[in-house]
């Protein structure tokens, strides 16, 4: 690990400013990811600015009805909270099917949804990675794709946004509010968080240098039957191949993304539109244009088969028409 | 900040390619500074209560609290498996939370209170989870042991503050033991010897349940 220094910040403006006028600068929230990350020297901050001690730790309902989720709010928390269960069961599923009960823990809801890539050349510092190293190249095309991204990907680079969290905060149209080191705010629709690559797979999201994400806000529940189904290559602790978040009113409409298969959690509005009509119609509109490698191309067959399983068991009109 | 940049590329140089970052993370915390004659990154104080005992510390801020735990405390039950949050050899229990230590720094951890395996119980006056891994050999090798009793004794707890889990069917309902919860509460601790089983049949005896 490269050295660096290290503060706590008790201001949120302070800490946007002590990130946005030090180049190599971070924020530190849970570590799990950036940690990680900084012991392969993937990530070399030159200091790191902790936010722990900002008061982003509490679960607060907003003036309509939902829910405004603190940035630190541990995974652990938001899955546990009584309204999230009952009111956002995607939320909670999504986030339970995640990482393991230690890492759950200590992640953080702004640290969810910025974790960045699991492609496994992105990890590997011997292999060209334009993403690690804007320019290089990228030995994941044209090499051992199974876990990459099948739909909106680039041709500097087919990696994913690995997490579940965001796939259904995607379906719930989540709402991120940050702080600038000017103390200006700003609120980002859950679907213009996440960048598609094209040309700058280097930036992963919206946010500009020295942003602070200081919660998430929920808009008030939409009731309905909440799902969360996650295929992996083993039942517990490992990432999504793909993922479908889901949630069904009674008469067959719904909201559907899937994650493990794009550089963001996967919402088409018009594809939502045709869940009445079955799983494949809404994965053949949902997934058209998909530029799947041979060894990704079974999370196409695969997405539409766990968006199946989901109506099946939702019961919806469709499926009990058969 | 310039003598900094310079130890960390000549120290990269030294230890090039992935399998020598594996090393490189292995290494003792102790023994970064000592190679750095002119660029000692400087320590910073933290302040832990560890099993219950005050302890004051200067650690180079990279140091994590598993490093900080097994190489400044010498407290060596906790174990080192992969380093990067895969394994769970490294969990203790923080502020009545378990972790994995080896994705913490120690500066996160100013103030707060830790609970290692050696904090759990004594030789003499066991743990009652730590009697129940050895009454049902919970373990073969024992590496992975320590992570395993400390995360044990924090899925007890979990479910009795009824945090949810995967497998749980009913979000809504209270949380509850069972075969299946503990399989899945666990999947953060890997065992290489799969002794799985026996320390399921050890948990269910403490929770008093049948595995
Ligand atoms: C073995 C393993 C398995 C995992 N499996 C899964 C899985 O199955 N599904 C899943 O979804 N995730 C998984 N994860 C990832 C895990 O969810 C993330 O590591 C975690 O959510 C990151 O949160 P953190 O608070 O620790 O972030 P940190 O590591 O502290 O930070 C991550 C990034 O966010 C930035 N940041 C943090 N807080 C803020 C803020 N308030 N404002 C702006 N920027 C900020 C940091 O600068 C850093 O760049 C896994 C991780 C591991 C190690
Ligand atoms: S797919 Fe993206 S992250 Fe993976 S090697 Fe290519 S550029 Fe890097
Ligand atoms: S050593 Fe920490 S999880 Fe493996
Ligand atoms: S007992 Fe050997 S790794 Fe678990």
């Amino acid at each position: 690990m490269r050295s660096f220094t290290y503060e706590r910040a008790t201001d949120a403006v302070a800490a946007a400013r002590a990130v946005a006028q030090r180049p190599g600068a971070k924020f530190l929230a849970g570590g799990t990811n950036l940690l990680d990350l900084m012991k392969l020297e993937i990530e070399t901050p030159t200091h790191l600015v902790d936010v722990q001690d900002l008061g982003f730790d509490k679960i607060e309902k907003t003036g309509d009805g939902g829910l405004r989720i603190g940035a630190l709010v541990t995974n652990t928390d938001l899955a546990a909270d009584t309204r999230v269960r009952r009111d956002y069961g995607v939320l909670s599923r999504a986030i339970l099917a995640g990482a393991s009960g230690q890492l759950r823990n200590k992640a953080s809801t702004a640290g969810n949804l910025l974790q960045r890539t699991r492609c496994p050349y992105f990890y590997d510092t011997n292999m060209a990675c334009n993403k690690r190293k804007p320019g290089d190249g990228c030995a994941a095309i044209g090499g051992y794709s199974r876990q990459l991204g099948v739909i909106g990907v680039s041709s500097s680079c087919i990696a994913t946004f690995p997490g579940d969290m965001a796939v259904a905060m995607r379906v719930l149209d989540a709402v991120i509010e940050t702080v600038d080191a000017g103390g200006q705010r700003r609120s980002i629709p859950i679907a213009d968080f996440h960048r598609l690559w094209g040309d700058h797979p280097e930036q992963d999201t919206s946010l500009r240098a020295g942003e602070l994400i200081t919660a998430v806000v929920l808009p008030k529940p939409l009731g309905g039957q909440h799902f969360y189904e996650k295929v992996r290559d083993r039942a517990s602790y490992a990432y999504a191949l793909v993922s479908v978040a889901a949630v069904i009113q009674r008469d067959g409409s719904g909201r559907v993304a899937f994650g493990g298969v794009a550089p963001k959690p996967w919402r088409v509005e018009e594809a939502e539109a045709l869940l009445p009509q079955g799983a494949e119609a809404v994965t053949a509109r949902a997934f058209h244009g998909a530029t799947p490698t041979k060894d990704n191309a079974f999370k196409l067959p695969l997405a539409t088969r766990a968006l199946a399983a989901v109506l099946a068991q939702a019961g919806t009109p469709a499926q009990k028409k058969g | 900040m310039s003598d900094t940049a310079e130890f960390a590329l000549s120290r990269r140089g030294v230890l090039a390619g992935s399998a020598a970052s594996a090393v490189a993370a292995a290494a003792p915390a102790e023994a970064m500074p000592q190679r750095t004659p002119s660029g000692a990154t400087p320590t910073m104080p933290v302040r832990l209560t560890v099993n219950g005992e005050k302890r004051e510390l200067a650690l180079d801020p990279r140091t994590t609290l598993l490093d900080a735990l097994r190489e400044h405390l010498h407290l060596t039950g906790t174990k080192k498996g992969c380093d990067h949050g895969q394994c769970g050899a490294c969990t203790v229990i923080v502020e009545g939370r378990r972790i994995n230590s080896c994705l913490s720094l120690a500066l996160q951890h100013d103030g707060d209170a830790v609970t290692t395996i050696e904090g759990l119980g004594t030789p003499d006056k066991l743990h009652p989870m730590q009697a129940a891994f050895v009454k049902h050999d919970g373990y073969q090798c024992g590496y992975c042991t320590p992570g395993q009793i400390c995360s044990a004794v924090a899925v007890l707890d979990e479910i009795k503050r009824d945090v949810p889990s995967h497998v749980q069917g009913d979000l809504t309902a209270k949380a509850r033991f069972s075969n299946m919860e503990l399989r899945e509460r666990m999947s953060g601790n890997i065992c290489r010897c799969g002794a799985y089983s026996n320390i399921a049949e050890a948990m269910a005896d403490v929770a008093g349940e049948r595995a």
